[in-house]
C-alpha cells in the first residue's frame, strides 16, 4: 500500500515535471530541430541576447505585471477592508458579483473586453492590456486578502481606536502589519495572473506593443527555434524564485497570533 | 476621576430594541457591574459609553462633557476585551506604549510610564517578549496595563476574564480590584458571572431585556431583588405566589406567608421570593412561615448541602443548609421548612 502510494506521487511529479524538463533541456541542445543525441551549446541563449522583439516583449510582460500587481493589490485590498470590516448597501450582491470572473472563460472576457474597448474608444495597447489584466487580477486579490482579514481580529482595531487611534491610523498601525503576508501573496498573484496572461493578451495587444506569451506565440507560428525554450526558461527560474522566496519568508498561513 | 452618566439611552437594531430608556450614573471611582444574560444589552451599553455605538436617542456625559457626538478616540476610555486584544506583531512594551505614543508621550518620558504600568500588573521584565509567549492570565494583565497607562477618565471591562479559567480568574479579580483601588478609576465591568459582580462591585445594575430592573449596592441587589428576574438571576430563589389577605399572603394551597415588604391591597396577586439558604429545616422553629415538603434531591457539596424539595401541591423549592453536624438527610423524608417574614421578599413579575 506505502509502495503502492509512493510510486503514485512519483508518477504525478513525473507527469508534472517531465514536460517541463525536456522544455529546459532542449534550450541547451545544439540543434535548431530538438534532434537528438543531445550536444550541450549555450548558443540559444546568445541568440536570445539579439532577438530584440522577444526581449522586447519579455521586458513588456514584466512591466505589465509589475504595475498590474500594484495597481490591483491597492484597489483589491481597499475592496477587501469594505467587504470584511464595513456594512452598506448592496454589499452581499457586490460580494457575490466579484467571483463569477474567476469563472468566466478568458476567451468570453478577452472578446468582451475588446468589443467594449473598441467601443468605448479606449482602443488597444499597453493602457488597453493593463486595464484588462488589472479587471481579471482584482478578484484573485480580493480573495486572498479577504482570507487574510479573517485572521485578523476585529477587536484589534477596536483596541487601538480605544488607545487614541483614528480608523485610519488603527488600519495602517495594527491590520496592515498583520495583514502584510496575505497582501503579499495577493500581489504575488496579481502578478502571475498578469505574467500567464495570454488570451485577453492576444486581443488587447497591438503589432508594436505586444507581451511575451503573444510573442511566443506568433513565434511558433512562424516556425520556432529554441530561443523559445531559453527565454521560457528564464521566465520559469524567475517565477519559481519569487514564490519560493515568498513562502520562505512570508510563512502563509502563520500569521495568526497563537493563545 | 471622572463620573460617568447616561440619559435616556436607547438603541434599536431593525424592529429589535436593544435598550430602552437606560439612565443611571456610574459615580467617580466606583466599581459598577453591568449584569445581566446574554442578549439583555449590556454589552451595548458599554460600547455606547466607549463610543463604538451611536445610541437612538439619550446622551451620555463623561465627567461635564457630552460626549454623545465624540468619536471613541476621542473619549480617553481605557477598555479591556474578552479576547485581550493585544497587538500581536508587537512586543509587550510598544503594546503598552500604544495610547500614549497617541497622546505625543515618546522616548524616555514614554518608557518610564510603561515600566510603572507594567510594574503595577506585576510584568515587570516582560517588555521584551511578544504576546503569544505568554500565558492567558499574563495576557491579560498586559492588556490592563495598557488600558490604564494612559490614565483614561473612565475604564470599561468588557467580559475581560470569562476566557481565563476559574483559579486564574480568581486571581485576576483580587489583582483587578487591587488596580482599581489603586487607581481609583471610575470603573464599569460587564459580566453574565453573578458572582464575579457581587465580588468585585460597588454597585451591580442588573440588565433584563434591554432595562436596568435593578441598581445598588450587592447586598441590597441580592438582599431585597426588585422583580423575579432580578431575584432568579443573581443567586438562586424559591418563589410563591399568592392573593394578599388581611396584610398577608394566601398561597393557593391556603398556606398563609407573612413578608415584611410592603404588599398591595387585599385581593391582589403577589410573588414572594425567598433566597433557599433563608430557609431552615429545624422542626421546632419559632418563624411564623412554613411548609412541608418532600425531599427529591440532595446534593453534597462539602460544606453546603442543597436540597431539592416538592410540598405536597406540587411546588418545586431549594433549600441550602450548612453542614454544621455532618447529618444529612436522605431523599424521601418529609420535612418541615421555616423561614423569616424578614426574608420574604414581595417581587415584580
Amino acid at each position: 500500500m506505502r509502495q503502492l502510494g509512493r510510486f503514485y506521487l512519483i508518477a504525478i511529479l513525473l507527469f508534472l515535471y517531465t514536460p517541463i524538463a525536456v522544455m529546459m533541456a532542449m534550450g541547451f541542445n545544439e540543434s535548431p530541430l530538438y534532434e537528438l543525441p543531445f550536444t550541450f551549446s549555450t548558443r540559444w541563449y546568445e541568440a536570445l541576447l539579439s532577438n530584440q522583439p522577444l526581449l522586447k516583449a519579455g521586458a513588456n510582460s514584466i512591466i505589465i505585471a509589475l504595475i498590474t500587481a500594484v495597481i490591483a493589490t491597492t484597489l483589491g485590498t481597499m475592496a477587501s477592508v469594505a467587504l470584511s470590516r464595513r456594512t452598506f448597501r448592496g454589499k452581499s450582491l457586490l460580494q457575490l458579483l466579484l467571483l463569477p470572473p474567476i469563472a468566466i472563460p478568458w476567451l468570453i472576457t478577452g472578446t468582451a473586453m475588446l468589443i467594449f474597448f473598441y467601443w468605448s474608444g479606449i482602443g488597444r495597447g499597453m493602457h488597453a492590456l493593463l486595464i484588462g489584466h488589472v479587471a481579471l487580477a482584482i478578484p484573485y486579490v480580493v480573495l486572498v486578502v479577504g482570507t487574510g482579514f479573517k485572521t485578523v481580529r476585529a477587536d484589534l482595531e477596536e483596541a487601538a481606536m480605544s488607545l487614541g487611534s483614528t480608523p485610519v491610523h488603527a488600519f495602517f498601525s495594527v491590520t496592515l502589519p498583520l495583514l502584510y503576508p496575505s497582501i503579499l501573496g495577493a500581489a504575488l498573484f496579481a502578478f502571475a495572473v498578469s505574467l500567464d496572461q495570454f488570451v485577453i493578451s492576444y486581443f488587447l495587444a497591438t503589432p508594436g506593443y505586444t507581451t511575451l506569451p503573444v510573442q511566443i506565440y506568433s513565434a511558433i507560428r512562424k516556425g520556432f527555434t529554441p530561443e523559445i525554450n531559453a527565454i521560457s526558461t528564464l521566465l520559469l527560474l524567475g517565477s519559481m524564485a519569487v514564490i519560493l522566496i515568498f513562502a520562505r519568508f512570508a510563512k502563509p498561513g502563520d500569521t495568526r497570533d497563537k493563545r | 476621576m471622572t463620573n460617568v452618566k447616561v440619559k435616556s439611552v436607547a438603541k434599536t437594531y431593525g424592529p429589535i430594541p436593544v435598550l430602552t430608556d437606560i439612565s443611571t450614573e456610574f459615580q467617580e471611582g466606583s466599581f459598577t457591574s453591568l449584569l445581566g444574560p446574554s442578549g439583555s444589552g449590556k454589552t451595548t451599553l458599554l460600547r455606547i459609553i466607549a463610543g463604538f455605538i451611536k445610541p437612538d436617542e439619550g446622551v451620555v456625559m463623561i465627567g461635564n462633557s457630552d460626549v454623545t457626538n465624540v468619536p471613541v478616540w476621542g473619549r480617553n476610555i481605557g477598555m479591556m476585551f474578552q479576547s485581550y486584544a493585544l497587538f500581536p506583531h508587537m512586543t509587550i512594551a510598544q503594546n503598552v506604549a500604544f495610547g500614549l505614543e497617541r497622546r505625543g508621550i515618546k522616548g524616555e518620558a514614554a518608557r518610564k510610564e510603561v515600566d510603572r504600568a507594567l510594574e503595577m500588573v506585576r510584568l515587570s521584565g516582560f517588555g521584551d517578549r511578544l504576546p503569544k509567549q505568554l500565558s492567558g492570565g499574563q495576557q491579560q494583565r498586559v492588556a490592563l496595563a495598557r488600558a490604564i497607562v494612559i490614565k483614561p477618565s473612565v475604564l470599561l471591562l468588557d467580559e475581560p476574564l470569562s476566557a481565563l479559567d476559574r483559579r486564574l480568574r480568581q486571581e485576576m479579580q483580587v489583582e483587578l480590584l487591587r488596580i482599581q483601588r489603586e487607581s481609583g478609576l471610575t470603573t464599569i465591568f460587564v459580566t453574565h458571572d453573578q458572582e464575579e459582580a457581587l465580588t468585585l462591585s460597588d454597585k451591580v445594575a442588573i440588565l433584563d431585556r434591554g432595562r436596568i430592573v435593578q441598581i445598588g449596592d450587592p447586598e441590597t441587589v441580592y438582599e431585597k431583588p426588585l422583580t423575579r428576574f432580578a431575584a432568579e438571576f443573581l443567586g438562586d430563589s424559591n418563589f410563591l405566589s399568592g392573593k394578599v389577605e388581611n396584610g398577608a399572603v394566601r398561597l393557593s394551597n391556603g398556606t398563609v406567608v407573612r413578608s415584611d415588604s410592603a404588599l398591595p391591597g387585599n385581593g391582589a396577586d403577589v410573588t414572594l421570593a425567598i433566597r433557599p439558604e433563608k430557609m431552615s429545616l429545624v422542626t421546632a422553629d419559632t418563624q411564623p412561615n412554613k411548609l412541608s415538603a418532600r425531599i427529591t434531591t440532595v446534593i453534597y457539596a462539602g460544606p453546603v448541602l442543597s436540597y431539592i424539595l416538592e410540598t405536597p401541591d406540587g411546588l418545586p423549592l431549594k433549600l441550602f443548609a450548612q453542614n454544621r453536624d455532618g447529618r444529612v438527610l436522605r431523599e424521601g423524608e418529609t420535612v418541615s421548612l421555616s423561614w423569616s417574614p424578614e426574608h420574604t421578599i414581595a417581587v415584580a413579575n
